[in-house]
């Protein structure tokens, strides 16, 4: 009985004493959701357009992260290295669909999976050679990120509100919203979607399914610039920092692996539910329960709707 | 002329259904059974310590994970949780049974990581792909968390690690510090190759061809009357034994203790590698994959310094670990571009070419 007590009703009463803690821990998990979303975006871009579950999202937000802190490094003004960095993106995206997925077309999802792991542990070793395996600061300053922080009375209770994460959501926010005009509006947005759609209808339609593989890997790539940007500036670059990929899993799950309101919403599931729960319940079982609190979530949520919030409705035929 | 089938009729049924139907490659299986236990005798302690003893605990669990993904068609993100859960319980076992033979813990073990896989493989009736690999994540990272988080685990030991217990077979120390590697090598040995007959035939008989069935189509598989879950269930549970013995058999034959990091993510993908590059559904490929993905960056430590060092480029330790890893990298993605059934298809290429040498078909 004590032990039910603890789990049910303890944190409640908790939250009810502590409203501003709650909020508080609520913005927490909202900027963490919000930044959570950002990644899975970028697996949303290239499942969407080629069916390809690609795990090398992780170490492309590092790789892009470390490529414009290494070029600012080396004198080149920030913004001009942001520029740069963007330009790398593009180099990789065309090497990836060249090198990658044009060979390997026709396969099955399984072989491009395993292709993009490749692909990671390539980068891995590659930024390691080129930039050094130690951690990194990111060149917060020199982008204009504003840093500070400023108290906010919500409910009776100071509530701290980092302006880093503020930019981060407005940011984040942004991105997304241009990200959906682009698809939903310009022309290679509609090709996208056709691609989406149907390889084959796309192709004869006269789409080109490289030109428009290129453009969703660079699309990846800028988002995982930002993403990187922002993971950056909150805990730092290092090779480590591509685990947050695998956070990104759950998130696409609650979502639905091609919708990209679903990784937004799963984003802020994700990233509000392991707050509150790491805060809430992880000191019951003593703490750390926020690197599997998320899976756990999302195999529940499976169970009840394999599709996911947003997901296409999964139709088999025989 | 070595590989002829001319003149080997086969007269009964079971001769033509046998896993090796040439008197060659019955042949080829005992000198290569023999020269493995040759090695043990021949080998230096840094062969088979560093080598063979891993090589083949991975091979072991290249094949449990290969009876989940290449034979039933579930994809497991979580193999490394597995071999945690099958080395954590060999421990408990070893240390609350110290009268009991080691070899029967090691082989016990397997079932309560069977257990545990089987109850991370229920999702798998609703669920399929991409998204049981998060269920199968759910595992990893839920069980590597326990690991850290359960002293129980561990007999409340204060470093958290585990650590083999001096255990001897027939007098002779084979768990331990004082095991010899040759020792252990003959246990590894003689486990993994008993085994591997075991899912030979497994993998031949109802259940296997059940499994591929399942993975092949599992909607048709169900209208022909296979109870899918219960077959799913069934390759959870037999790939989570087969990881479980191999991960007992990593911590106290190979290691001789460990901690909890070593069933990490990383160790499952890497055994995910062997099973997809050593070729999928087929146990000849996860020996070979375990191989080629193992033993490869050794060679590579070695190979990379005598290559680069006439160009004058003398290499640090540091760069030869990232050069390890891209080409690592970049030899994935080349397999799978030129040979995507992997190196068991290969294997039997070369073969169906020696069959008919001299004449190209």
């Amino acid at each position: 009985m004590d032990i039910l007590y603890k789990v049910l009703i303890e944190p409640f009463v908790f939250m009810g004493e502590a409203p501003d803690l709650l909020v508080q821990t609520l913005w927490e998990g909202l900027v963490s959701g919000v930044l959570y979303a950002l990644i899975a975006l970028g697996f949303v871009l290239i499942f969407k357009a080629s069916g390809v579950f690609n795990f090398a999202q992780g170490i492309m937000v590092v790789f892009a992260a470390l490529t414009l802190i290494g070029l600012y490094e080396k004198g080149i003004p920030a913004f001009l290295a942001l520029l740069l960095t963007a330009g790398v993106m593009l180099v990789l995206a065309m090497a990836v669909e060249r090198l990658v997925l044009r060979p390997l077309v026709n396969q099955p999802d399984i072989i491009l999976f395993m292709a993009t792991f490749g692909l990671t542990y390539l980068l891995i070793g590659l930024g390691e050679l080129i930039f050094g395996g130690s951690p990194k600061e990111m060149i917060t300053g020199a982008l204009y990120l504003p840093q500070g922080t400023t108290e906010v009375t919500v409910l009776g209770g100071p509530v701290r509100l980092q302006h880093l994460d503020i930019a981060a959501a407005v940011i984040a926010s942004a991105m997304i919203a241009v990200l959906a005009v682009f698809f939903s509006k310009t022309r290679i947005g509609r090709a996208l979607r056709a691609v989406a759609d149907s390889h084959k209808a796309a192709l004869s339609v006269g789409i080109s399914l490289n030109q428009i593989w290129v453009i969703v890997w660079f699309a990846a790539g800028l988002v995982a610039l930002v993403a990187g940007i922002m993971w950056g500036a909150r805990s730092g670059v290092s090779f480590s920092l591509q685990i947050i990929a695998l956070k990104a899993l759950p998130v696409l799950i609650l979502g639905g692996f091609t919708s990209i309101p679903g990784a937004i919403v799963g984003g802020l599931i994700v990233g509000m539910g392991e707050k509150i729960g790491e805060f809430y319940w992880g000191p019951l079982v003593g703490g750390g329960i926020d690197t599997w609190l998320a899976y756990v979530i999302a195999l529940l949520f499976l169970l009840y709707r394999p599709q996911g919030l947003f997901g296409e409705r999964i139709i088999e035929r025989i | 002329m070595l590989y002829r089938e001319a003149g080997q009729f086969k007269t009964t049924y079971a001769s033509d259904m046998a896993v090796f139907r040439l008197r060659e490659d019955r042949i080829g299986l005992a000198v290569i059974i023999a020269a493995a236990y040759a090695a043990a005798f021949l080998g230096s302690d840094f062969l088979l310590q560093a080598v063979l003893i891993p090589f083949l605990v991975f091979s072991l669990a290249a094949i449990g994970l290969n009876i989940l993904t290449g034979y039933a068609g579930q994809l497991s993100l979580g193999t490394g949780a597995f071999m945690g859960v099958g080395a954590y319980a060999c421990y408990k076992l070893m240390t609350a049974f110290p009268e009991v033979n080691v070899i029967v813990w090691v082989l016990v073990s397997g079932f309560f990581s069977a257990a545990v896989g089987a109850l991370f493989g229920l999702p798998s009736l609703r669920i399929k792909g991409f998204y049981l690999a998060v269920a199968t994540l759910a595992a990893q990272f839920f069980l590597q968390w326990c690991f850290i988080r359960v002293p129980w685990l561990v007999n409340y030991n204060v470093s958290g690690a585990l650590d083999a217990p001096l255990r001897t077979l027939f007098g002779i120390p084979v768990v331990g510090a004082t095991a010899t590697p040759q020792t252990r090598y003959l246990v590894v040995l003689t486990l993994v190759i008993a085994l591997t007959w075991l899912a030979s035939n497994l993998v031949r008989g109802r259940i296997g061809r059940m499994w591929i069935a399942v993975r092949d189509m599992d909607l048709a598989a169900e209208l022909m009357g296979i109870r899918l879950l219960q077959t799913k269930l069934l390759a959870f549970a037999v790939s989570s034994y087969y990881c479980g013995v191999a991960g007992a058999l990593m911590v106290f034959l190979w290691y001789g203790g460990a901690e909890y990091d070593v069933f990490n993510i990383n160790q499952s993908f890497f055994i995910l590698f062997m099973v997809i590059i050593g070729g999928l559904g087929s146990l000849v490929g996860s020996f070979f994959g375990a191989a080629l993905i193992f033993i490869m960056p050794i060679a590579l430590g070695v190979v990379l310094p005598v290559v680069l060092s006439p160009f004058g480029l003398s290499v640090g330790a540091e760069t030869i670990e990232h050069l390890r890893f891209m080409i690592v990298g970049a030899l994935i993605i080349l397999f799978l571009i030129v040979e995507p059934h992997g190196l068991a298809r290969l294997w039997q290429i070369g073969k169906q070419k020696l069959l008919v040498w001299p004449f190209p078909y």
